[in-house]
């Protein structure tokens, strides 16, 4: 079993795509780049010549690999260029074209009245109108094994950090929107206990899932828009002018939860994964249901009451979940549809450990339990 | 440690109890609780009862407020 804490440090963190994630890697974990001088200039050229600034690997991958520093998730990061002024400022420049790209293609919904039912009711029937579902309808019946695995590869870019997104949000709000989100954040953090930490439950489903939980372990694997994802979030939390779409985020994601989560959580029963895969998964059928409750009306309710000002960024926060998440959904399903891997095929690292031999044995052992039945 | 107990019915969805409080069945055997803020069916559809499961949503189910 590999887990976390007994993982030597990777000397390589991930493979670069391109020259603007070359350059970031190499200078933020100290290999053979000595001055960010010409980061900002890298950053402009990226985004001047990228077609789909969503899907493009060399800009998502540098993004994430930016903000990643500020979570402080990725050990080779050098911790003494969190606040390099040439890595902050390619940060502001491609972070600058990535909003401009989310905002270009996701139009900010109606507005409601800036009250708490209002509000609540308005994100509940805009996460309630479209097909979100779609992937996790597929995944509990038709996923076969090798797809079941992909699922916890792409959902590990956030899951193993679930919620820390958001938290950035506890210290730019106050009073009742405050209390909500650490009403949520609290449960999501295990409320005290630590084996309840909801990215540790999910590193306990990927570790009996025979993969490596090492945040970071399949960065390569991961596509652009999977990263964009990431990036999304990062971009509202770390950003406090961004607080009304970090809000509108959380509480859309919530909104879209509970339901899928009884669906992963069926397929990896029929897949013949047992508690050890399935807890987390059932863990937020149960949650989820509580906080959405919580943020429709009174973490993104109360904070349109307190600052209408922030309604349009609230609603456009919740549409960004929706629209992004969709496209991560689009592509798992376009690409299993045609029967091809969702992941970027690389060559194994080799530091990457022996999760691959450990994964088919589950998954031998998975399929012969199915044949038993 | 006490702490004041509040019930509160979310329109359109489930009752929230937060505070100190006790979930039994109608046996009398303590429900255990994994979070501090429960949400309880009101729908009747939940496949996780007493605790919501947002079976509601899809159910269209609507409360008068």
């Amino acid at each position: 079993m590999v887990s976390a804490s007994t993982e030597p440090r990777r000397t390589v963190l991930c493979d670069s795509r391109g020259p603007l994630s070359d350059a970031v890697l190499r200078f933020s974990t100290g290999d053979g780049l000595d001055t960010s001088a010409q980061l900002p200039h890298l950053a402009r050229e990226a985004v001047g010549v990228s077609r789909d600034l969503i899907r493009d690997d060399d800009v998502q991958l540098a993004l994430f690999v930016l903000y990643a520093s500020s979570y402080g998730s990725l050990d080779q990061l050098e911790a003494d260029l969190e606040w390099d002024s040439g890595l902050i400022e390619s940060r502001r420049v491609v972070e600058a074209a990535f909003e401009e790209a989310l905002r270009a293609r996701i139009p900010v919904p109606a507005l409601p009245e800036p009250r708490a039912d209002e509000v609540a009711r308005s994100l509940f029937a805009l996460t309630g109108a479209g097909d979100s579902s779609s992937l996790s309808r597929y995944f509990a019946r038709q996923a076969t094994i090798e797809q079941a695995r992909e699922f916890l590869l792409q959902r590990s870019v956030y899951t193993l950090r679930e919620a820390d997104p958001h938290s950035w949000a506890i210290p730019r709000l106050r009073g009742r929107p405050k209390a909500a989100l650490v009403e949520i954040q609290a449960d999501e953090y295990g409320g005290g206990r630590p084996d309840r930490v909801h990215a540790e439950m999910f590193a306990g489903s990927m570790r009996a899932a025979g993969l490596d939980d090492a945040y970071g372990a399949y960065l390569d694997r991961v596509p652009a828009v999977t990263l964009a994802s990431q990036n999304t979030m990062s971009l509202f939390g770390l950003n406090r002018r961004l607080v009304g779409a970090i809000v509108g985020h959380l509480a859309a994601f919530e909104m879209t939860s509970s339901i899928p989560n009884r669906l992963y959580g069926d397929g990896f029963r029929r897949l013949g994964f047992d508690e050890a895969v399935t807890d987390y998964f059932d863990e937020h059928v149960e949650a989820d249901a509580v906080h959405e409750q919580i943020a429709g009306r009174d973490l993104a309710g109360s904070l349109a009451e307190d600052r209408p000002d922030l309604l349009p960024d609230i609603m456009f926060g919740a549409a960004a979940c929706l629209a992004v998440d969709g496209w991560v959904a689009e592509h798992m399903l376009g690409c299993w549809s045609r029967g091809d891997s969702s992941l970027r095929s690389v060559p194994p690292r080799a530091d990457a450990g022996d999760s691959a031999g450990d994964s088919a044995a589950v998954a031998e052992a998975a399929r012969g339990e199915e044949a038993d039945r | 440690m006490s702490e004041e107990t509040s019930i509160t019915p979310y329109p359109d969805g489930p009752i929230l109890v937060r505070g100190e409080f006790e979930l039994r069945t109608p046996g009398g055997e303590p429900i255990p609780c994994r979070r501090a803020t429960v949400a309880l069916c009101r729908c009747g559809l939940s496949n996780i009862k007493p605790f919501c499961d947002s079976t509601h949503k899809a159910a269209g189910f609507r409360t008068e407020d």
